[in-house]
This record gives structure tokens, sequence and C-alpha cells, in this order.
């Protein structure tokens, strides 16, 4: 192969000690990663060189000469192992270089996981001393964010976990999950600022994560378990597909109409808009003209948020809100994708107690499934391998019409009768 | 590797506290806002109840970013944003500013800096995406590379709203697909069966673990020189990777056998359809680094037949579904081929179930 070709004969470039700053620059050459500087959208090569080139960092050389190596041969040169902090079993994602003969200066490139606040919110203050902290320890490459919605503290050599770890905690800083346990969880913007959260989801996910967080440090279940927090039906945060525990908010009542803002949508966007991109696009024909006025038939609509995103300022959802609990949404592995099911319709989500008997609701499914589930399995998986009926009596939770899209189709089951 | 002068006892906080990071617009009107508005690509407006006004600036990011990045964003926030800032879970950086006038200046500081502002409304925002080579321990590509030549293609239609609706990219580097479900998702495949390393597997492996894993049971317990070991059934075998998470000796990681495929249709909101899964639409494309021309080309082809035929509102999902696949394949020049016909779990429910056909 070509690219590996030209990889072996650079190798003079590897051998540990011989770089080239004689040239006075301190990073080697990486051709095939240039290639990814020119272009308008903004460059993480080049972001990485010169983070390399301020600080002189080895490990950061090492790196790059292992990517630029990878570019070349098509493979990737990582393999896991175990490092942790004191009292936890997770959070750093061990990586050491399967080539570190070649290229010595990247032979540990672990990750740390942090947390960071619901809603990706953040300071400046509190997001320049992590930046300290992690420069002072790592690499100085942070990826914001995972794909688990972790902070990601890329590069760091075992010998100074522990410290960077002790520092990070002491300015409110924890590390994310990983492994067979809670892991990680995302809110959307929510109250912050969207007109559509039906509830405090940051709230939420603080409370819930903290009473999670033993099981977060120290994973001990059959996988892992994600819970993302959405404020309304737009799902955000990717919750029903993402998620084994999907937090979505939703309403009860009519969906509030401000006639005076209909009328200057219409006014603005003319009665073929109204027509052609709100009311046609209803999935449930819940909406009609009634004598020239838009009508909503609360009863047939299933609060899918078309028409409020098409008419921010006339439309609102109700008043009686709270939240929609989806479960089982997870990615390929193992048995294919899974899309969330919906388990319970709707909790009110207001006051403390209603934060607690929803925890409590989901400590409950949690026993359910470390009895039921087998190792390495999904609770999408182990509801649809036992049976949703049984997983519903389990948890103690009562059937529901909203939880299938219609009724059984065959007549293969056990009658109690 | 705990030190014994350790002086810090750990506290398990979980997630960082978020009220202080909030701007004190934001806090104020936590929870009452009436309405938004886009008055610009990349720029939104949200009125509260109060009748206080924040505007929000939005600009794309690398995603594999560093401390001088962040330390650069950290200084528009201080100088437009009263020092706050945050991310969108693909990828963007947001300030927000209850400063009308601060909005064009942060607009020419974000983009003197290279951090295009955009991203809102029916655009094709940023890419969901993989740790690939730089970090991963089983990755076929490296993603990092993907998107940043993808963007670099889209980069205008990342700063307009020239779409019918938004669209969502990801891009993994396995079939595993950590990316996720998209408009438009990129998912390399490993395309040889894992080479078994008797020598290193009894040393690192649970036997049964890595037998359980396989999701097609290609995977048989065997003896080799007299060790118990693996094997795989190569005609049975999918080539997805997952035995390699439970057993590294199945080495799956190849210089040569890997292959692009590209999935549309992928969508998560409930807005008008249900949320849908994706279906692949092209596949055994080259894995090119570093710029993969081949991917980039058959996304273009997709979001302009999107462009061109897409209704007001419809996901690239809804319009498929108007126009059928028929179309689809026709418009973008796509070919479908047998392997795109489901083969797995629940295929039936993708078959045409009905004498609804298209010619």
């Amino acid at each position: 192969m070509e690219g590996a070709k030209d990889a072996s004969s650079r190798e003079g470039h590897h051998c540990g000690g011989c770089h080239s700053e004689e040239n006075g620059k301190f990073l080697n050459p990486t051709p095939m990663l240039n290639e990814l500087e020119s272009g308008p959208w903004p460059s993480f090569v080049s972001g990485f060189k010169e983070l390399a080139e301020r600080t002189k960092k080895p490990m950061l050389r090492g790196v790059l000469d292992q990517l630029e190596y990878s570019y070349n041969t098509k493979m990737g040169y990582w393999k896991g192992g175990l490092v942790t902090v004191d009292g936890y079993g997770a959070g750093v994602i061990t990586r050491y270089s399967m080539i570190k003969d070649k290229i010595p200066e990247a032979a540990e490139f672990h990750t740390m996981r942090i947390q960071p606040a619901p809603g990706l919110h953040y300071n400046t203050a509190m997001m320049r001393e992590l930046c300290d902290i992690w420069e002072k320890y790592g690499s100085g490459i942070i990826t914001l964010h995972g794909q688990t919605g972790d902070i990601m503290l890329q590069g760091i050599e075992e010998k100074y976990v522990q410290q960077c770890f002790d520092e990070l905690n002491e300015a409110g800083w924890d590390l994310g999950g990983a492994g067979a346990g809670m892991r990680t969880a995302v809110s959307c913007i929510g109250p912050g600022r969207c007109e559509n959260a039906c509830y405090d989801n940051l709230n939420l996910h603080l409370k819930a994560l903290k009473h999670f967080v033993g099981v977060l440090h120290r994973p001990e279940w059959n996988y892992k378990l994600k819970f993302k927090f959405s404020g309304c039906p737009n799902d955000c945060t990717n919750a029903i597909m993402r998620s084994d525990l999907a937090v979505i908010g939703t309403w009860k009542d009519a969906i509030q109409i401000d006639r005076d803002e209909v009328t200057a949508w219409v006014e603005k966007k003319g009665m073929d808009a109204l027509v052609n991109q709100v009311i046609n696009l209803c999935p449930t024909r819940a909406i009609s003209l009634k004598e020239g006025e838009m009508h909503i038939e609360t009863r047939d609509c299933v609060r899918c948020m078309h028409c409020l995103n098409a008419m921010p300022k006339a439309l609102s959802p109700g008043k009686e809100r709270g939240i929609s609990l989806l479960m089982g949404g997870k990615n390929t592995l193992k048995v294919g994708v899974n899309m969330g099911s919906l388990i319970i319709p709707f909790m009110k989500m207001e006051s403390d107690e209603d934060v607690e008997a929803f925890i409590e609701q989901i400590e409950t499914i949690i026993e359910w499934w470390e009895d039921a589930g087998l190792d390495h399995e999904r609770i999408g998986e182990t509801i649809e391998r036992v049976g949703l009926k049984q997983f519903i009596e389990g948890a103690g939770i009562e059937a529901d019409i909203n939880m299938v899209s219609r009724p059984r189709d065959n007549p293969y089951f056990k009658a109690p009768y | 590797m705990s030190s014994p002068e350790r002086k810090w006892k750990t506290i398990e906080s979980g997630p960082h506290t978020y009220e202080e990071a909030l701007h004190p617009v934001v806090r104020k009107n936590y929870g009452k806002w009436k309405y938004h508005e886009i008055p610009k690509p990349g720029v939104l407006m949200h009125v509260a109840e109060s009748g206080d006004a924040i505007y929000t600036v939005r600009a794309g990011t690398p995603r594999q970013d560093t401390v001088d990045m962040v330390r650069l964003l950290c200084d528009v926030a201080d100088k437009y944003a009263d020092g706050h800032l945050r991310f969108t879970v693909r990828n963007n950086v947001e300030f927000l500013t209850p400063n009308k006038e601060n909005i064009e200046p942060m607009i020419q500081e974000l983009e003197s800096l290279g951090f295009p502002v955009g991203g809102t409304g029916m655009c094709v925002s940023s890419v969901s995406h993989t740790q690939g080579w730089l970090h991963c321990d089983i990755p076929a590509t490296d993603a990092s590379g993907v998107v940043k030549s993808m963007m670099d293609s889209l980069y205008e239609e990342f700063k307009d709203m020239k779409m019918p609706n938004k669209v969502r990219l990801s891009t993994s580097c396995c079939s595993i697909n950590c990316g996720g479900q998209a408009d438009i998702a990129i998912v390399v495949k490993h395309t040889r069966p894992p080479r078994v390393n008797h020598d290193h597997l009894a040393m690192v492996c649970e036997l049964p673990k890595a037998v359980a894993r396989c999701p097609v049971a290609a995977i048989r317990p065997t003896v080799v020189n007299g060790k118990r070991s693996l094997m795989v059934d190569e005609a049975k075998c999918i080539c997805c990777g997952a035995c390699f998470g439970a057993c590294p000796a199945m080495e799956i990681n190849h210089p040569e056998h890997s292959k692009f495929a590209i999935w549309v249709g992928g969508k998560n909101s409930n807005a008008r359809s249900k949320p849908s899964t994706m279906s692949i639409v092209a596949h055994n494309l080259p894995n090119n680094p570093p710029r993969w021309p081949e991917v980039n080309e058959v996304v273009g082809k997709i979001l302009n037949a999107y462009k061109e035929g897409g209704r007001p509102w419809e996901r690239v999902g809804e319009w498929i579904n108007r126009i059928g696949w028929k179309r689809f394949f026709e418009e973008t020049g796509l070919t479908f081929d047998d392997n795109m016909i489901d083969s797995y779990r629940h295929a039936r429910t993708t078959f045409n179930q009905s004498a609804h056909v298209r010619f």
C-alpha cells in the first residue's frame, strides 16, 4: 500500500529524540494532516499544532506524529487499560500506544471525562480555571463535547491523573461515567432560554445525576444507563435515540393561542403559508379553519411541536406541563438500533416531591433491570427480550394505550382466564 | 496510584452546578420566555414575558479544541457577553447578550478568529461525531478529518438558512455508530472479519463474553495449539467489530479493509412525523484520507437534491417519504442494490407490505 510505504520511509522522524528542532520547528513534518489546515472551516490540526508550538509538550508532538502515521497507514493504534482515581472505578478512558517503540512521546494518552453543568452553560472564570488546570497536567487538548455529553480532557499520563483530578474536583468538577453504570447526562438549554421548556430539565438533571453519582463512579450494573433531558418533544438532546431514559417535556391541556399574533403571522406570511406550512403539516389533522380563524382540536393533538415551531410568537405549549418518560433508546450494539418507546405518558415535574417521586420510579426500574437483564444488555434490549408487559409489572407501572402504536396483532398470549 | 501525601478529599459532586454559569438576564427570566425570532443567520433573539430580550450569536467550532482556542472564546465572552458562554449538542458555541449593539462586532471578531457564525434555523449544522484515530481503540477512520473536509464544502450552508428544514449530520468511525442517527450520516465499516490472536487471547479475554457479544453468533470456542481460544465463522461474520470491545485479541483494525457508507432519514424530533431511523443509500465508498473526496461528493449529491426538491419544513426523511425511495435514488444519482435490503431482525418491517408501486 502506498500510504504505508510512505509512512515507513519517514520513520526516521520517529526514532525518539531525533526530531526536527534544528529547523526551528518543535513539530515533525505532518504533510497528510497539513492538508486539513486549508479550507474555511476551523481546523483541529491547526489548533493542535499551534498549541504544541506554544507549549512544547512532547506528548503533543507524539500524538500528531501518531495521527499522521494513522493517516498514512489507515489504522488506529490505541489500546485500552485501567487507570482511575482514588475511590472511583470509572471516568478515565485509558489509552496506551501500540507503536510506542516508533513514537515514544505519545506512549500514554489517557482521557479524563468531566461532567459539565446541565445545559452546557459556562462562565469564563470556571472555563479558564478548567483550562489552566488542564494545561498544567495534561496536553491541553479538550473536546467540547463528547458524544455522551462530557468535557473530554484528552491526553494525560497516568502519573498526573490523581493530582489533576484533585485540583479539578476542588474547583467543583467531577469525573463523568464510563463502563456498566450510570453515565453522564445531557440537557438542552431548557428554561434558560427556550419558550417551549415544559419542565426545569437543568434542575432535574442535576438532582438525578447527584442521586446516582455512586454508581456513575463505581459501575456495577449489566451495562451502561444514560439519561437525557429534553425540554419539549423537539427533543434537541436526541434523547429518544441516544438515551436509555429519555425525559421529554410535554403538556396535557390546550396549546395557548395568541389570536392577535396569529393574525399578524397571517398578514406577514399569507394564508397559503398557514394552510400549506401549518395546517396541512399537522400529523393528526388537529388544526382547521373555523370562519377564517385557526382552531386546534386539543383531543386530536399529539404534541408534536410543528405548529409551535412554525408560529413561535402565536402559539405556546399548554399550562399543565410535565414530562414523558421514554425508555430503551440506543444505537447499533448489539441487536440493532432501538428507538426509545413511551413508558410513562405524563408526570408532573414542578416540586421537590415530584423530583423525588421520579427518582424513586427510576430506582424501581433499575432494580428490575439489575434482576432481569443479562451482562452487556441495555435496558431496552432487556425489555424487548423479556416483554414490555413483564417489565411494567416488575416496575409497578400501569399499562397505558400510549405505550403502543396499536394493540397486539396476533393471538399468541397466555390468557389469565 | 494514590500518593501518600494526597491532601484533597474527593467530593463526589456529579455535574457542575449551573446557576453561576447562567447569564444574569437568563437567571432573571428563567422559565419565563415568551417567543424567539431569528433576525439573521447565526443570531437568535429570545423575548421574555418581562419584555427583556437576549440575543444569541452562534458559531461553529472544530469540536477537537485546545485550551488556547477555549481561552479565545472566553475572551469573546468577556468582551461581548458579560463573561458567559455555552455549547450546543452539535458542538457550536453560543454567546448570549442583552445588548443588541454587541452583535455585529461580536460576529466580526468571531469570523476574524476563524469561527464561522451560523448554525441556526434551516441550515446544515455542524456534525456530531466520534474520536477516530486520535483516540478510539477500534476506529476505521478519523471522523474529525472527514468532518473538517465536509464542513469546508458545506461552509456556506452552515452560514445560511436556505434548506427546506434543518439538516443534522453525523460521522462515525465504525458501524457501531457512536456518531448517532441523523438526516445524513457518514459511517465507516470494517470489511474483513477479525483475525484472532491466539497467543494473546487466553490472557486478555473472557471467552463467553466475546462469544456473547457477537450479533450474528459467528464466534465459537475452539482449541489452538492446546490452548483455549476462539474461532470466527467468516461466512457469518458481518465485521462489526463488537467482539473487539470484549476481547482485544479479535483484531479488527486493518489498513485496507474498510469502506464508507452513507445513511439518510434519521430524525429525533417529534415535529410532524414520528422520529425515524436512518436507511443506507450508498456504500463501498473508499476510506481515503486526508480529505475523503468520494464521501463528500455523495453527501453533496443528496443535499443538492433535497435543497432543490424539499418543501418548507420537510426534513430529509420526510422529503423521501413524500417523493418515494425510487425518486430519491433517481434524483440523487445513487444506485439501489441488494445489500440495501435489510436482512437482520425485524427486516420485514422494511419490506413494502402493499401493492403501492412507483414506476
